[in-house]
C-alpha cells in the first residue's frame, strides 16, 4: 500500500468510509455520478453504492442546495457537489437564509447539516466565471462552517470531520491541489474544524495561509531561510470558526505577519485576521500586517495574465522582506 | 376604481352555492366536518386576536394573517396521514394551529417571548415542530419550495410512505427556484404535493398584473406535473383534491400542483393599508364566500348543531385563543444571553 495519495482521492475515500459508515450519507450534485464529477472526486462510488445514494441532479444549483437542506432536516446526510464555487452564487439563498439560519431562527429546534463541496481557484485558464474564490461570503456568515485543507491528510480528516459536523459546512477544494500528493492520512491523526496547524516552525515571522497557497508559503520560507529570516508557516485549514489562539501565540512568538490568500485583496479573509490581530495582539506586532492575496479584479483567462493575477512565493517573499526590514 | 376591477383575479364563489343536506351527508360526517368548523374557526379567531396584540403594539416586526384562508390548510390537513409533513412560507399561523401546534407557544413566539416556539429567535415567520411535522415558516418567497421536495427526497429515500405538503403562494410562483424544484420532484417522483395558495394578491401585486399565465395550477405543465384548480374557500373540495394528489404522491406517482383560489381579508401584512383592492372587493368576498360561513351553513343544513351549539364552540375557540393571548404576555422575555445560543449546536 502506497503511503502517499492524491488529494482527490484523499477526499474521495473519506467520502466512501463516510457512505459504509452510515446510510444517511449521500452525495448529489451535476456530473457526479456516471462522470465522478468534473475533477473525479466522486468516482467509483456510484459503482459501490448505487444511484439511490449517488445521485446525478439537473443543472439546478438553488434547488440541489434548498433539497438537500430539506434533506438534512429529515436526519439525511447530503454531501452536496457544486462544480465550481462561482456556481454557489446560485444557491446563495439556500445556504445564507436556509441552511444557516436553521437551527437558530427555530430557536434550536431544527439544523441542517449538509456537506458542500465546491472547488475554487485558478491555475487552469477557467476564466473569470470558472476561477473565483469566494470564500469570504461563507466565513461572514453566522450559522455556517467553513473549510479549506491544503494537503491530502488534511482534506481526508476535514471532510470526515464535516460530515459528522451537526452544522452546515462548506468544504472548499483548490483544484490546484487535485493532481498533488501527499502522506496517506493516517486514522490516529483526526483533525478538528477550527484548528490550525503549524507546517514549519520559525522565529521571525509568521505566514499564514490556507488552501493551495501554502505551499507557496513553504516555498517562500524555504528561500527566506537561505536569506538568513525563519519564518513560520501556519495553515489556518478552517476559516470558519478559525483558529484566533494559535495565530495570536504565533504572532506573540514572531511579531511579524504575513497572511496569504488567492482570494482577492480587498475584504478578503486577511482582512479580518489582520484586523483581528490588531484590535488582540497589536503590542505584540513589531511591524504592520501584511497582505499577499490576488489583486480586487476578476480572475483573467489568458495564461500569462493568470500567472500574474495569483499569488506566488514572490510576493510572499516581498511581503516578508518588507515585514522583517 | 375601475383599474383596480379589472386587477382581481376572478372571485372564488362558494357560499352562493346552495347547500343541501343530502349533498352535505354524502361528502362528509358530523363529526369530520365540526373538527374542520373548529379548526377553521381556531385559525380565525387566533388571527383576530394576533392583529389585535399587533395593534396594541405587543407584537413587533411583521405579522402575516391567514384570515380568509382558513379552508385551504384545514382541507389539505383533512387529506393526510399522522406524519406527513407540511412546510410553508411566512403566512404560516393557520399551518401551525392546523398541525397542531400550541396556540400559546405560537402566541408567545409572535410577542418575542420565551416560551415562544423559537424562544423569541424567529418571529411570526419561523416556528418549527418535529413532533407536529411542520417544518417552518420560511420567509423567503418561494424558498420553501426546494426544502420540501427535499423533504420529501428524504422521506422517498427512507422509504417511509411519508408525504411532503409544500404550500407557497401566487407571488411564489414566479420565484426561478420553484420551478428547479418542479423538474426535480417529478424527475425522481417525489411525494410530494404543490398547494399554491393564490390569494390573488403577492403583496400589492395581482395575479393579473404578474403572472402571464394566470392560471397557476397549469405552472407544471412543462414538467409534466398534473395540476388542478381547486376551489379553496371550500373546505370539503380542498379536502378532496388533496386526498387524490396525496394519494398519487404516496403511492410513487410523484407531484401534483393543486392551485387553491382562494383570498386573503386582510393586507399583506399589518402595515399594508391594502389600498390595491376595493373594500367592495373584499366584501364581496367575505359575504359570497367566506369559508367559515360555508361550513356553519353545512352544518346547519345538516341538522348537525345548532346555531346556539355553534355559539358556544366560538366561546370557547375565543377562550383558548385569549388563554394564548395572556399567555403571550405572561411570558418572560428573553434572556439577553440566548442571543448567543443556537447559532451552531454547542460543543
Amino acid at each position: 500500500m502506497s503511503s502517499e495519495i492524491k488529494f482527490g482521492r484523499a477526499i474521495n475515500q473519506a467520502l466512501r468510509e463516510c457512505m459504509a459508515a452510515d446510510d444517511a450519507v449521500i452525495v448529489i450534485g451535476e456530473d457526479i455520478a456516471g462522470a465522478g464529477g468534473s475533477f473525479g472526486v466522486t468516482r467509483g462510488l456510484l459503482n459501490e453504492f448505487g444511484e439511490h445514494r449517488v445521485r446525478d441532479t439537473p443543472i439546478s444549483e438553488a434547488a440541489i442546495v434548498g433539497a438537500a437542506v430539506g434533506a438534512a432536516m429529515c436526519g439525511l446526510r447530503p454531501v452536496v457537489e457544486i462544480m465550481f464555487m462561482d456556481f454557489v452564487t446560485l444557491a446563495m439563498d439556500a445556504l445564507v437564509n436556509q441552511a444557516a439560519k436553521m437551527r437558530f431562527m427555530f430557536g434550536g429546534r431544527a439544523s441542517a447539516p449538509l456537506v458542500l463541496r465546491t472547488p475554487h481557484g485558478g491555475g487552469l485558464s477557467a476564466g473569470p466565471q470558472h476561477s473565483q474564490c469566494l470564500e469570504a461570503w461563507f466565513a461572514h456568515v453566522p450559522g455556517l462552517k467553513t473549510v479549506c485543507p491544503s494537503t491530502p491528510a488534511d482534506a481526508y480528516h476535514l471532510m470526515k470531520a464535516a460530515v459528522a459536523d451537526p452544522d452546515p459546512v462548506i468544504f472548499i477544494e483548490n483544484k490546484s491541489l487535485y493532481g498533488a500528493s501527499g502522506p496517506a492520512p493516517q486514522a490516529e491523526n483526526a483533525v478538528a474544524i477550527g484548528e490550525a496547524k503549524t507546517l514549519r516552525a520559525g522565529t521571525d515571522l509568521t505566514i499564514l495561509a490556507y488552501g493551495a497557497v501554502c505551499r507557496d508559503a513553504l516555498k517562500a520560507a524555504e528561500m527566506l531561510a537561505s536569506e538568513g529570516v525563519s519564518a513560520e508557516v501556519i495553515d489556518l485549514r478552517s476559516l470558519q470558526p478559525w483558529d484566533k489562539d494559535a495565530v495570536l501565540a504565533s504572532v506573540a512568538r514572531t511579531h511579524r505577519l504575513v497572511v496569504v490568500h488567492e482570494a482577492v485583496r480587498d475584504f478578503g479573509p486577511a482582512a479580518e485576521i489582520c484586523a483581528h490581530v490588531a484590535e488582540f495582539g497589536f503590542f505584540d506586532l513589531d511591524a504592520p500586517p501584511e497582505r499577499v492575496a490576488a489583486p480586487f479584479m476578476p480572475p483573467p483567462f489568458a495564461p500569462d495574465l493568470e500567472r500574474v493575477f495569483r499569488p506566488n512565493a514572490e510576493a510572499i517573499i516581498e511581503a516578508a522582506r518588507r515585514s522583517v526590514s | 376604481m375601475s383599474d383596480k376591477k379589472a386587477d382581481a383575479v376572478e372571485e372564488p364563489n362558494t357560499g352562493q352555492q346552495k347547500v343541501e343536506a343530502e349533498a352535505v351527508e354524502r361528502r362528509t360526517s358530523k363529526s369530520e366536518l365540526l373538527k374542520y368548523y373548529e379548526d377553521m374557526l381556531l385559525i380565525r379567531r387566533f388571527e383576530e386576536k394576533a392583529g389585535q396584540l399587533y395593534g396594541m403594539g405587543l407584537i413587533a416586526g411583521f405579522c402575516h394573517l391567514y384570515i380568509g384562508q382558513e379552508a385551504v390548510v384545514v382541507g389539505m390537513q383533512g387529506a393526510i396521514e399522522e406524519g406527513d409533513q407540511v412546510i410553508t412560507g411566512y403566512r404560516d399561523h393557520g399551518h401551525m394551529l392546523a398541525c397542531g401546534m400550541d396556540p400559546k407557544g405560537v402566541m408567545a413566539e409572535l410577542t418575542g417571548r420565551k416560551d415562544g416556539y423559537s424562544k423569541g429567535k424567529g418571529g411570526s415567520m419561523h416556528m418549527f415542530s418535529r413532533d407536529k411535522q411542520f417544518f417552518g415558516g420560511h420567509g423567503i418567497v418561494g424558498a420553501q419550495v426546494p426544502i420540501g421536495a427535499g423533504l420529501a427526497f428524504a422521506n422517498r429515500y427512507k422509504e417511509n410512505d411519508r408525504v411532503s405538503l409544500t404550500y407557497f403562494g401566487d407571488g411564489a410562483a414566479n420565484q426561478g427556484q420553484v420551478y428547479e424544484a418542479f423538474n426535480m420532484a417529478e424527475l425522481w417522483a417525489l411525494p410530494v404535493v404543490f398547494i399554491i395558495e393564490n390569494n390573488q394578491y403577492a403583496m400589492g401585486t395581482s395575479v393579473k398584473r404578474a403572472s402571464s399565465e394566470v392560471h397557476l395550477h397549469k405552472r407544471g405543465a412543462s414538467f409534466a406535473i398534473p395540476g388542478e384548480e381547486v376551489d379553496g374557500m371550500d373546505v370539503l373540495a380542498v379536502r378532496d383534491a388533496g386526498r387524490r394528489a396525496v394519494y398519487d404522491a404516496r403511492r410513487g406517482e410523484g407531484p401534483t400542483i393543486l392551485e387553491m383560489k382562494t383570498y386573503r381579508y386582510r393586507g399583506h401584512s399589518m402595515s399594508d393599508p391594502a389600498k390595491y383592492r376595493t373594500r367592495e372587493e373584499v366584501q364581496g368576498v367575505r359575504e359570497k364566500s367566506d369559508p367559515i360561513e360555508h361550513a356553519k351553513r353545512m352544518l346547519l343544513a345538516a341538522d348537525w348543531a345548532s346555531e346556539d351549539e355553534l355559539k358556544e364552540l366560538d366561546k370557547s375557540v375565543k377562550a383558548v385563543c385569549q388563554e394564548a393571548a395572556q399567555f403571550s404576555q405572561d411570558s418572560p422575555e428573553p434572556d439577553p444571553e440566548e442571543l448567543y445560543t443556537d447559532v451552531l449546536a454547542e460543543a
